[in-house]
């Protein structure tokens, strides 16, 4: 029968197929990024017993930097002997897709050491974490090197499917199923709007590869767009909805703050490289003829995200509430990057990208640990007087924070300054201003943990003062006070007696016991620490990569 | 039945009432789906409704065999009316068929007025934008023609191994990804050992022990 078919099949359809020449090079961290994650799942399963959370972490650390030598030698071969499309038209193999695999896979990186920590204290063994991870990270890569849109729809859906789990990997908090569901159920729908934005524009161009359409609309005028524009239309939402801008953020602060803390730190950070990288190339490189059509849209997103983002972190009693409003407040200011639509303004987004990524991985190590067993301590109250308890801690996130900031002397600085930039060099002065009002706006809910950190626990005369002040009195009056010392003296009965050991005032009796940082995390704080400080001071080889890090087509 | 409906169309072609005959279709099509669909909202009986999708799919298998697309036809039949219907009637027969859900009792207050509203307004516009403007770009489908000699299946099987290729392979992280996290959130937690222990001195005594360990950890 088979033979059958076979003569029939050579007989009718005689034509040989001939399957397109694979340039591994060109896919190289992709492939070690999924190699290492079923070397993990394979290798757990046949060594059960012996391996524990450590040697995951082991493995998850070495694919990280297997992936990184991989990027930084891509980097090299693409600066010596130029960018290209590969495999059939499906990847393009140029700068700015190297940039992103070195982004995601420094994020794998720091995320893995600070899971390890996170894991081991919360007693979910396991590898899945680390190899959903990373499949996660795969997919993000994958969209920053897609060159067809169906691809980057797979590297969407790697990238999300994986988070999904991966957001409700702490059984033990309800918060972590309910946030996970949200994020599903969102996303799928987003999903299903962005799928049909690629058929709309498949239908109106006749190619879903990046660079035809390109051509297509470069060479026709099309007079009745409605079916084009349509599409485009809702590849942006698909794509509004992955980089949280509003007003397609309503997930975000949820998800945020329901998902284990280390996850959170990998969503905000893959997440927004990999979706960005793709509105990036499909809008600036493959639309760019239609730029005149987007650019008032991506504006309006945008100026939406900023005010929007900036004004509901305000409000916010939950840190990584806080962080989520923070993080759509950075999406707008990536969008200043993508409406600009020049080379100054791509290379802007992606040097904002690179810099976001370690100052919120550095947030969300320090929320991990701050939060202490049961990941539940997210409170401004839980960060009283942290800087006196644990000074170094303290001074790391009080980093972190004034970068995300856009304090002077850290990259978060010249992130926001480039993008601004790129948005001046268009003339779009009003989404300039607004973007610096934002930034002014945004300063503040940062400062306010920055405050609450250093001032001290208090006694609690103080504590009612404050709560008798008006609310703008100060920052700290946010922190619910009455309860505060009252609850940790009651719960910590015990441990209260150990905070003799700081060295604090007599007044330290209500003092909160301090948080354990694992040593992993620790390097992972100050990988990122280090990098925002020394690249902000000597920003110059940053800001050369990013700008190196070009589109194939522009 | 696809093979049928595509020889009835060959042979309308023969006698010249091509448009007729796929005007006929496309009516009766039409009609098996939005009457599946519109069956999938109002039966009560949730076992009547995943039926009445296998009809809404179906009709749209006919629909593609319309477009002289016998591949997706057949896809569209064995994957979706066969696999995924069955899947979704494996799910309703575990959670208990009997337990129909009351629909009087509205969880979000004006949900179905709004929904009539909107699904109305929606279509309003559709047919008005179909009618003033027009849509199409002329663009031809890189995939290749519909009217070529090489069969629909023949096609799709060399874009998979050429032009999608890459595609193809890279699904298969999807395919890892969905046993990795089926297996990740099935899996419960360990539960927390709290058989009777026959010596609860014992207990009692490490509980202390491992408290202390801990303490001596936190700071």
């Amino acid at each position: 029968m088979s033979t059958l078919l076979f003569a029939a099949a050579s007989g009718a359809y005689g034509a040989k197929i001939h399957t397109p020449h694979i340039d591994y090079l060109s896919i190289l961290p992709i492939l070690i990024m999924m190699g290492g994650a079923v070397l993990l799942v394979t290798a757990s399963s046949l060594f059960r017993q012996v391996m524990g959370v450590g040697s995951a972490t082991f493995i998850t650390v070495g694919t990280a930097i297997a992936t990184l030598v991989a990027a930084l030698f891509q980097w090299d071969h693409v600066v010596t002997h130029g960018a290209k499309v590969t495999i059939a038209g499906s990847i393009a193999y140029d700068g700015f897709s190297v940039f992103i695999q070195i982004v995601v896979a420094i994020a794998m990186l720091l995320t893995a050491l600070i899971a390890d920590g996170y894991l081991k204290r919360e007693g979910i063994d396991g590898p899945e974490f680390h190899v959903l991870a990373m499949l996660s990270a795969s997919g993000a890569m994958l969209m920053g090197s897609a060159n067809d849109l169906i691809v980057i729809f797979l590297g969407l859906e790697i990238l999300s499917i994986a988070l999904y789990v991966l957001a409700a990997f702490n059984h033990k908090r309800a918060e972590s199923g309910e946030a996970a569901l949200k994020y599903f159920v969102l996303g799928a729908f987003s999903s299903a709007v962005f799928v049909y934005g690629i058929a709309l524009v498949y239908g109106a161009t006749g190619s879903s590869n990046l660079p035809q359409i390109a051509d297509y609309l470069s060479k026709n005028v099309v007079a009745s767009n409605g079916v084009l524009l349509a599409g485009l239309a809702l590849l942006l939402v698909g794509f509004g909805f992955k980089i949280a801008a509003v007003p397609f953020h309503m997930w975000s602060p949820d998800v945020y703050q329901g998902s284990p803390s280390p996850v959170t730190g990998l969503m905000a950070a893959i997440a927004k490289a990999g979706a960005f990288a793709a509105l990036l190339r499909v809008f600036v490189s493959s639309f760019g003829t239609l730029r005149a059509d987007w650019q008032p849209i991506v504006w309006g997103i945008a100026i939406l995200s900023l005010v929007v983002g900036a004004f509901a972190a305000l409000v916010q009693k939950d840190i990584k509430r806080m962080m989520a409003y923070s993080s759509i407040n950075h999406a707008g200011f990536i969008l200043l990057g993508v409406q600009a639509a020049t080379v100054r303004g791509v290379s802007a987004s992606l040097y904002y990208l690179f810099a976001y990524m370690f100052m919120v991985i550095g947030t969300f190590a320090v929320i991990t640990v701050v939060a202490r067993d049961g990941d539940s301590g997210h409170q401004l109250t839980d960060y009283r007087g942290l800087g006196k308890r644990q000074p170094l801690l303290a001074l790391a996130f009080a980093v972190l924070l004034l970068a995300q900031a856009g304090a002077p002397f850290t990259t978060g600085f010249l992130a926001k300054f480039t993008v601004v930039a790129a948005a001046v060099d268009i003339h779009s002065y009003a989404l300039a201003v607004i973007a610096m009002a934002s930034a002014a706006v945004a300063a503040f809910f940062y400062l306010r943990v920055v405050v609450a950190m250093y001032s001290p626990v208090g006694a609690v005369g103080d504590l009612s003062d404050l709560d008798a002040g008006e609310l703008d009195a100060g920052p700290i009056s946010v922190a619910s006070p009455a309860n505060a010392p009252v609850s940790v003296h009651g719960q910590n009965d015990a441990v209260a007696s150990l905070s003799v050991l700081t060295e604090g005032p007599p007044t330290s009796a209500v003092a909160d016991r301090m948080v354990r940082v694992p040593g992993l995390t620790t390097v992972a704080i100050g990988l990122s620490v280090g990098f925002t400080i020394v690249f902000g001071i000597i920003p110059g080889p940053i800001v050369d990569f990013a700008h190196q890090a070009t589109l194939l087509f522009t | 039945m696809a093979a049928v409906m595509h020889g009835v169309l060959l042979a309308a072609t023969a006698t010249g009432h091509a448009s007729l005959v796929d005007w006929g279709t496309f009516v009766v099509a039409a009609a098996i789906v939005l009457s599946g669909a519109i069956g999938v909202v109002v039966a009560r009986n949730p076992v009547h409704s995943a039926l009445m999708l296998v009809m809404t799919l179906f009709g749209i298998a006919v629909l593609f065999v319309l477009q002289r697309d016998d591949f997706l036809a057949a896809v569209q039949v064995i994957v979706y009316a066969g696999a995924i219907v069955v899947l979704f009637l494996f799910v309703i027969m575990f959670l208990g068929v009997d337990r129909d859900e009351n629909i009087a009792t509205e969880p979000l207050r004006g949900q179905r007025p709004l929904a009539v509203a909107l699904v109305a307004l929606g279509v309003t516009g559709l047919l008005l934008l179909g009618e003033v403007s027009k849509w199409t770009t002329g663009a031809l489908s890189v995939a290749g023609s519909t009217d070529s000699s090489t069969s629909n299946v023949a096609q799709l099987g060399t874009s998979v191994y050429t032009t999608y290729l890459f595609p193809f392979e890279v699904t298969s992280a999807l395919l890892v990804i969905a046993v990795v996290g089926a297996v990740a959130l099935a899996r419960r937690p360990p539960a927390v050992v709290t058989a009777p222990d026959p010596d609860d001195e014992l207990v009692d005594e490490s509980a202390p022990a491992a408290a202390d360990a801990h303490q001596e950890v936190t700071p």
